[in-house]
């Protein structure tokens, strides 16, 4: 054995270094939940060009999958965009990339609501916790209460007014909720969702 | 139609045709009846948990689809007409085959099995796979002269995650025209109808809505026939200053060939009426 001392003792190599696990980028994250594949986007902008509802985004499809690529999170999951994508597909059937792009969109707005930001379209959400909380009580969406309900969170009753009328008056909207005979045994156990924590 | 043998179907009607749609549902339930197809209505089924429940939680999307599959018998395809209704259901079949664990725990929740190899159809691929000869034979009235858009909205052959499944291209098409109806494929037959947003939001989507019917229009097409009781309703409620056609759900159309009687009853529900249009066709029959 050599009588060589290294120059600072605390330098031996030891046998297992404990390193903290590198958080996978957001990009990683998304994509690994979606199985979108968006790392192939070169930002050819077919989406943005399909997209019917482009003009009521704040960033066409193709640049969320940019905020995402640069893990740009916030701008990311509170963004518009990823609350007026109804998930029609045409985005999704027009990339030459074969990139799923509305389940990009789908995988943000869960990680939003899972995460809990501030939501960018915040009518949106109100209304589908309120579709939720018809299917919780009924097992079927009762259209009316959801409306009323849904008027009821967002303070507009006036706006629309006329349509819901005719409705009515087409007897388009039920009074009274068709419904699943033991939705409290057999559906309300299925709400055990994060988002009734927050709300 | 003696000469046919009656088929069983369970069928799973969604929260759309039960209700706002229930003439959607009583058209079909005519023409499915005249062709001999017995649509047996799912026993106490839930909704499909539809975009909110997909947009909220996957547990709660996938555990509500898969509520109505461990209520379909076995030994019979369950027909859809729904679009959206069939989408989920298909997409928590697939997510079940590939997660026996979570099948597991659902199965023990409800104390029924989920099966994975039941047939999930759309009801226009019941009539393609069955019907034909039988809606040869059981036309009535005819559709000739009836110039219409054939609107499948967006749901219909999109998802990319049941590309490899069957899809409907063609088939509304092909199954008007041999009841000599004219297809107009010229318009925005695939440009989506705005879907929820017509509820949150309807100044996105009366925009929309009156450039799908003005492509119609500009086609020259009497009427648009849609494949989803939503797409249906929201084309006629939020066309609010456009041209105005009658928008049919493919059931009533369906329905009308086949010689049913009590089309009075559907279409005071639509909000354009559409009887000075089959006024029209009966007269120049």
């Amino acid at each position: 054995m050599s009588q060589v001392q290294p120059l600072i003792q605390d330098f031996v190599t030891p046998e297992m270094v404990e390193a903290p696990k590198p958080k996978p980028s957001l990009a990683a994250a998304v994509n690994e939940r979606s199985g979108s594949g968006l790392n192939r986007c070169y930002q050819c902008g077919a989406c943005a060009n399909g997209c019917p509802f482009v003009q009521a985004m704040d960033y066409t499809p193709n640049q969320v999958i940019r905020l995402v690529q640069f893990g740009r999170r916030q701008e990311a999951l509170t963004c518009k965009t990823i609350w007026v994508c109804v998930g029609c597909h045409t985005c999704s059937s027009q990339c030459p990339m074969g990139i799923d792009i509305a389940a990009v969109m789908d995988t943000l707005r869960l990680m939003a609501v899972e995460e809990g930001v501030v939501i960018g379209k915040p009518n949106i959400i109100d209304f589908h916790e309120e579709v939720l909380r018809s299917l919780e009580k009924y097992g079927r969406a009762h259209k009316l209460g959801i409306m009323l309900g849904y008027k009821r969170q967002t303070g507009r009753w006036l706006k629309d007014l006329d349509v819901g009328l005719k409705m009515l008056a087409k007897r388009k909207l039920d009074l009274i909720p068709s419904r699943v005979r033991d939705a409290n045994q057999e559906i309300a156990g299925l709400f055990t969702c994060y988002w009734r924590e927050s709300a | 139609m003696n000469a046919f043998e009656t088929l069983d179907f369970s069928y799973f009607p969604g929260c759309s045709l039960a209700t706002t749609a229930a003439e959607s549902n009583r058209s079909m339930m005519e023409a499915a009846r005249i062709l001999g197809l017995n649509l047996i209505e799912l026993e106490d089924w839930n909704c499909c948990g539809s975009s909110s429940a997909q947009t909220m939680c996957k547990n709660l999307s996938l555990g509500m689809a898969a509520r109505n599959l461990s209520l379909a018998p076995a030994g019979r395809p369950l027909v859809a007409m729904c679009p959206r209704c069939l989408h989920y259901l298909r997409s928590a079949q697939q997510c079940l085959k590939a997660d026996p664990e979570t099948r597991a725990a659902l199965e023990e929740k409800w104390g029924r099995p989920i099966p994975t190899d039941l047939e999930i159809i759309h009801f226009m691929e019941v009539l393609v796979r069955y019907g034909l000869d039988r809606l040869k034979a059981n036309a009535r009235r005819s559709l000739k002269g009836l110039r219409f858009v054939p609107y499948y909205g967006c749901t219909l052959a999109r998802p990319p995650r049941l590309a490899k499944e069957k899809y409907f291209q063609g088939e509304m098409e092909n199954i008007l025209t041999a009841l000599g109806a004219e297809a107009v494929p010229d318009a925005l037959m695939h440009r989506c109808c705005g879907s929820f947003l017509s509820a949150t939001d309807p100044e996105i989507v009366t925009p929309l809505v009156q450039e799908i019917i003005g492509s119609a229009v500009a086609a020259k097409a009497d009427c648009l026939v849609t494949a989803c009781a939503m797409c249906q309703l929201n084309l006629e409620i939020r066309n609010t200053n456009g041209a105005k056609i009658p928008i049919f759900h493919f059931s009533e159309i369906l329905a009308l060939a086949l010689g049913a009687n009590d089309y009075e009853r559907w279409f005071v529900r639509h909000l354009v009426d559409p009887r000075p249009l089959i006024q029209k066709l009966s007269e120049a029959a």
